[in-house]
């Protein structure tokens, strides 16, 4: 008896488990669906319609997506880049050389974690004209290029590499920087790895701030891209504004199925505290 | 000796770092508070010092009222349903089952996507009369709906979007929680004749508490800051009826150019989101209960 009633609910929950999955999957497989069919000015596709890659076609025919995709490629890299330079020294700082208030400095800093740069986003407007940073690649990353998060995460990884190793390093006569880099960098990757996925996807996701900020081709990321796109297809074709959605999303989703193990790996990373 | 050195080298670290959230983050939290209180400029007028004029405006203005209710109830939805439904995902793939590496892909996979390519996946579900959700519900005789473009169902049909793609974010946490629970305690608890149910809410429940508290701030966070879904599928509308704050904010200060009020709306989202902090720091850390 007591054997039997772990194995039943096993059962059910493996039905249940699949059902949901089956409901979460559904938007996404009948948006396959729908990219891969000629058009009928939308559905109802018939089941065996022929398959045909002409929405793709024309979509890269009427949206310069290549260059978006190139837009945002800059964006992540450059956000990317700077996030791992600055959060890296900051964290170096707030573990290595504790002053009187750098407490109080950490502080601030995790201010940023509640109050994210979109909120701000009318006032960083007004800045970011004063620069004269409109409508560049520069100047969308630029309330991004500090991340609190990063810093979080790099100071909790760093304090937990041991003393020793860095007394050791330093009677062996490496200066700051080398014991940074020899030292904190190479033991934090799992850290990096985890903060570079989350990142990355957030930043190829980002839409508001890009929105307000960019005004042309030349700067526009591919979530802004598609959005133009989309508004002037809305319903006037489907299976177009579908398959440029698909389009917009393959490479993520592509790197996020072939690496998933260490998608979910680096988010579970980063959440815990 | 070792003192000022730590201020010399600290603080040549931390300069880029500050001299970027002080430009993007403290700064304008300051020059907004003091925008608030002034007039937009318009040509060549300047902004005039107006008082809290912008505040009485704000108070009166009932598309305020309408974006705040709308958010509230937006807020009360989504995150008590994706939170379950994360807690359940996490339970379904905390165990052995078949397939158990897909189901788990199935539910983290919008996660991934950005906000605005989810929000055409589901016009196009929503789309009248030859959208899959309409043809379904013309099965019942209840077809011929516009959801998106009726005022009682539009912020609903947000609302499911939004549970959609958080849900499968959230349930990471709570797997991360749940592996981290030593399986001799649940035998124990089992041993001692515990049902499935009460190792669930003796056990289980209280133990991933903490992660029950870092999810809800991020969802409370995630349900101000996030608009793209608005802004790609009802602009708002109809009748202001999906208006949420920060959409309320973007077309004051994007679509009417009204800086000066604009101020003031962030001005009164800063205040919601220091609420949601204190209400993380003082109130809510003393009631979960720590290992």
């Amino acid at each position: 008896m007591s054997n039997a009633t772990p194995a039943n609910s096993t059962v059910t929950v493996t039905i249940g488990a699949w059902f949901l999955a089956l409901l979460w999957v559904s938007p996404l497989l009948y948006a396959f669906w729908a990219a891969f069919h000629p058009s009928s000015h939308g559905a109802p596709f018939g089941l065996f319609a022929p398959l045909t890659l002409d929405n793709f076609r024309e979509v890269l025919a009427a949206a310069p997506f290549p260059r978006y995709f190139l837009n945002t490629f800059l964006l992540v890299t450059l956000i990317l880049t700077c996030q791992l330079v600055v959060c890296t020294m900051a964290a170096y700082a707030f573990v290595c050389f504790p002053f009187r208030g750098s407490e109080v400095l950490f502080m601030l800093v995790l201010i940023q974690l509640m109050i994210m740069p979109e909120i701000l986003l009318v006032e960083n407007y007004r800045t970011l004209a004063a620069l004269g940073l409109r409508d560049t690649i520069l100047g969308m990353g630029m309330p991004y290029l500090a991340s609190a998060f990063g810093i979080f995460l790099f100071r909790q990884t760093f304090k937990s590499v041991p003393k020793e190793l860095e007394e050791a390093a330093r009677l062996e006569g490496a200066n700051p920087l080398q014991i940074l880099l020899r030292v904190f960098v190479p033991l934090a990757k799992p850290t990096y790895v985890a903060f570079g996925l989350v990142t990355v996807s957030y930043h190829w996701n980002n839409f508001l701030w890009p929105l307000v900020v960019t005004n042309s081709v030349e700067t526009r990321p591919v979530t802004v891209g598609l959005q133009v796109f989309a508004t002037v297809e809305q319903g006037v074709d489907w299976s177009r504004v579908t398959a440029a959605t698909l389009l917009s999303v393959a490479p993520l989703l592509i790197a996020f199925i072939i690496f998933q193990r260490q998608f979910v790996q680096s988010f579970m990373r980063a959440g815990i505290r | 000796m070792r003192d000022s050195r730590n201020v010399l080298y600290g603080s040549l670290l931390l300069l880029p770092a500050a001299v970027l959230l002080w430009i993007f983050t403290y700064q304008p939290i300051l020059t907004t508070l003091y925008h608030s209180f002034f007039s937009t400029a318009k040509g060549k007028r300047a902004a005039v010092f107006i008082g809290v004029d912008n505040y009485a405006r704000m108070i009166d203005d009932p598309v305020f009222w309408q974006a705040l209710s709308n958010n509230v109830v937006y807020a009360l939805v989504t995150i008590p349903v994706s939170m379950a439904l994360a807690l359940a995902m996490a339970l379904f793939v905390n165990g052995r089952m078949a397939g158990q590496g897909i189901v788990r892909m199935a539910y983290f996979t919008p996660t991934v996507l950005p906000m605005v390519a989810v929000a055409n996946i589901w016009l196009f579900f929503y789309a009248p009369s030859h959208g899959p959700i309409d043809q379904f519900l013309g099965l019942f005789g209840l077809g011929h709906n516009n959801l998106l473009g009726t005022p009682n169902t539009a912020l609903w049909a947000l609302i499911v979007i939004t549970i959609w793609k958080e849900a499968g974010f959230f349930m990471i946490f709570y797997l991360a929680a749940l592996q981290q629970i030593s399986p001799t305690l649940i035998e124990a608890a089992r041993l001692e004749g515990a049902t499935a149910l009460q190792v669930f809410r003796r056990l289980t429940v209280p133990l991933i508490m903490p992660t029950t508290l870092f999810v809800m701030v991020n969802a409370l966070i995630g349900a101000f800051r996030l608009v793209d879904h608005v802004i790609a599928l009802t602009k708002g509308g109809p009748d202001n009826s999906t208006t949420l704050l920060l959409f309320y904010l973007y077309e004051v200060g994007f679509q009417y150019w009204d800086t000066g009020y604009a101020a003031t709306l962030t001005v009164f989202l800063l205040v919601v989101l220091a609420v949601v902090a204190l209400f993380q720091f003082g109130y809510l850390d003393k009631k979960v209960h720590y290992r």
